[in-house]
């Protein structure tokens, strides 16, 4: 036992378990780790691995975002423009698309080097919109971002000589490797190395990738917010007068930020094109930018881990709890007996039906509930924790001077 | 920005420099000269238009007329951060700190004009970013020091009391490296025994090179320190001179002394 104990503290697991953001980061990279392993072994198939490589697209999203309304307190919008951007991107230059279009060439880009053209695509279309608006108030970019993001999609449906419009682009470019492992996961009898690696759509290699990409984007924008810029950011947030005076040129300053922010967007929207092979409009309507917007808030506005957790959350409340819900409750019912509430009549339209048309009015009352519950989100920031902590104390106090006013 | 035919001897001079709310003339053609390693006073009862004139030297009113030089070239009308960059820096007379930052992070918010990290620097933690960090924590420690507030140096600005966190905003502003510092009522709500303090303070920053532009209520208290005081009220220059003739002005003690006497 003393031998233990002196193990433990000099690994000082204690404090850093303290450290909260630590132990998330940690029990995370653990899941991730075991995740394919551990969901292959037990279902037998790769589905769950393909899910969560899925969740990864969001969370990547989701961590880009939290730079510019966690970090620099900007409201954008718009966030799934930027998303559209990056996948269009990689899928005119990576299928057959811009052979039926006036310039009669396809063009086959290296995937690896589309993720950077992506994101560099992204943050000069961040920086261009966000050049003439950042001067102006906060409200403005608000606007400005939702216009921008209704007028992307509408651009690549319309444009549709070059983008295919409502047809989407197909048969996209996939990634590949001058080598990877492979193993019993797909499909192999043994752990061996393969050459010339194609992703072909395999569900693992997908996984992997994405893991890396959220680590790489996680420790950037780690190091980002502890940085000059960083603390700049969080100055303006606080108080942008007493940021310029101190020598913050507040315009370039937010500028970056979303620029940066719209690069990850750029980022993730090039490992989407590739990952799920098809690029639509529709895939990246308001409810996109929203969704991404609710994952940064959920989780808590300003920390990495919460929004990680957050867009895991809301991904898995979206995809599974909800879209499962009605067979679900249809078995439910059926085993206790109630069978007879999955049949319509009237006005009743059977219960798998009814969870079918509520699942939005559902989704809508969960996040009511949990912002009430916990409106610093699931992880916050210390900083977002202490804000809130101090406007209702505020509230309560000029309740109190009301009350010895009157 | 263009050079100005240079008095070398003083740091910032304004000349007829007029701002005007409406009707209202805050800041009243304003003239007057601050030499190198004074303290500068600025006194006059409330609504004078002595912080307008602060807000129009450092960029956050454009003035509606007049000029300000500041270190031999014309500034008027420049923004806030580029005023802060050639070396004015500031506190304001409600305590604008960044609530939520600890003390140390405030000062470093200080120094952010005089780092060198770049995007790519800090994305990547590059080395030379990393020993800026290291260094620039130190010289945030050291001007808290400086100020006597090191043991708050973790606590989030907000949670200091009162008179820390003037101090806090006095270290802020000289994190920097300002060549003039504003000081805007920086003893305001203080008792006599602090306001003393503050004023060794501000000795102790004027024997780092800096000069000091005041402003101050309490019209005793910058008698003891300034070489030269200007008297505002209705936003209009009524005296200026060393503090025992301003004292003795028929109108500095019918519109300032008059009134609290
Ligand atoms: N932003 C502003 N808009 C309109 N009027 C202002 C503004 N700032 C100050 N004033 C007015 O200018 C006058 C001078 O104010 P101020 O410079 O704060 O005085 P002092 O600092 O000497 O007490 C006051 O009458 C005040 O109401
Ligand atoms: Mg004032």
């Amino acid at each position: 036992m003393p031998a233990a104990r002196s193990l433990w503290s000099r690994l000082h697991l204690r404090e850093r378990i303290r450290d909260r953001d630590t132990a998330v980061y940690g029990v995370l990279l653990i899941v991730a780790l075991v995740w394919p392993m551990a969901t292959i072994f037990a279902t037998g198939d790769t589905f769950l691995t393909s899910q969560a490589a899925h969740a990864g697209t969001w969370v990547l999203l989701a961590v880009g975002l939290n730079v510019v309304v966690g970090f620099a307190g900007l409201l954008d919008l718009g966030y799934a423009a930027f998303f559209a951007i990056g996948a269009y991107s990689y899928a005119l230059f990576a299928s057959f698309q811009l052979a039926s279009s006036p310039l009669h060439h396809a063009y086959h880009l290296p995937f690896w080097l589309m993720l950077f053209v992506g994101m560099f695509v992204a943050a000069a279309f961040g920086a261009i919109l966000g050049f003439p608006t950042l001067r102006l108030r906060g409200d403005y970019l608000a606007i400005v971002t939702l216009g921008f993001g209704e007028i992307v999609p509408q651009l690549f449906l319309n444009l549709d000589q070059w983008t295919g419009g409502i047809n989407a682009i197909g048969s996209i470019d996939q990634p590949s490797l001058p080598a990877w492992i492979t193993g019993p996961w797909a499909g192999a009898n043994d752990i061996a190395i393969v050459r010339d690696f194609n992703f072909s759509f395999d569900p693992v290699a997908y996984y992997v990738l994405i893991v890396i990409l959220i680590i790489g984007a996680v420790i950037l924008v780690n190091n980002l917010h502890r940085s000059r810029l960083g603390r700049a950011w969080m100055a303006i947030r606080e108080d942008e007068v007493a940021a310029a005076a101190m020598g913050i040129n507040t315009v370039t300053t937010k500028l970056l930020a979303f620029a940066i922010g719209a690069s990850f967007s750029g980022f993730a929207g090039a490992y989407y094109g590739a990952s799920f092979g098809l690029v639509s409009p529709d895939s990246f309507l308001f409810v996109v930018s929203v969704t991404v917007l609710v994952m940064v808030v959920l989780g808590g506005m300003g920390n990495i881990a919460g929004v990680i957790i957050g867009a895991i959350a809301i991904y898995f409340l979206l995809n599974s709890v909800l879209s499962s819900l009605p067979a679900n409750l249809q078995s439910l019912s059926n085993a206790i007996g109630l069978g007879w509430l999955n049949n319509s009549n009237g006005a009743w339209p059977g219960l798998s039906e009814l969870a079918q048309r509520l699942q939005f009015l559902l989704y809508g009352l969960i996040l009511v509930l949990m912002m009430l519950l916990r409106p610093q989100g699931i992880f916050p920031s210390r900083i977002r924790e202490q804000e809130l902590k101090h406007a209702v104390a505020t509230e309560e106090e000029t309740v109190v001077e009301q009350a010895h006013a009157s | 920005m263009s050079e100005a035919p240079a008095d070398r001897d003083s740091i910032l001079e304004l000349t007829e420099l007029t701002k005007r709310f409406g009707g209202l003339l805050a800041v009243d053609s304003v003239s007057l000269q601050i030499k190198r390693g004074e303290v500068f006073a600025l006194i006059g009862p409330n609504g004078a238009g002595k912080t307008t004139l602060f807000n129009s030297v450092t960029g956050m009113f454009r003035p509606t007329s007049g000029r300000v030089v500041f270190d031999g070239r014309v500034i008027t009308g420049s923004k806030p951060h580029e005023v802060a960059r050639l070396g004015i820096a500031r506190t304001f007379q409600n305590i604008r700190l960044f609530d939520f930052m600890t003390a140390v992070d405030n000062v470093k918010v200080g120094r952010h004009v005089r780092m060198k990290a770049k995007v790519w620097d800090s994305l990547f933690k590059l080395p030379r970013e990393r020993h800026e960090e290291e260094r620039v924590t130190e010289e945030a420690m050291e001007l808290l020091r400086f100020v006597g507030i090191a043991r708050f140096a973790n606590h989030y600005a907000r949670n200091l009391p009162y008179g820390q966190q003037r101090r806090l905003e006095i270290a802020r502003a000289l994190a920097t490296e300002p060549k003039l510092l504003l000081l805007d009522e920086p003893a305001a709500g203080f008792t006599p025994q602090e306001k003393v303090e503050l004023m060794e303070l501000v000795r102790k920053i004027l024997t780092r090179g800096i000069t000091v532009f005041l402003i101050e209520h309490d019209m005793k208290l910058v008698m003891g320190i300034s070489e030269r005081i200007v008297v505002l009220d209705h936003g209009e220059k009524i005296a200026e001179g060393p503090p025992e003739e301003v004292r003795k002005d028929r109108r500095v003690i019918e519109a300032y002394l008059g009134k609290s006497a």
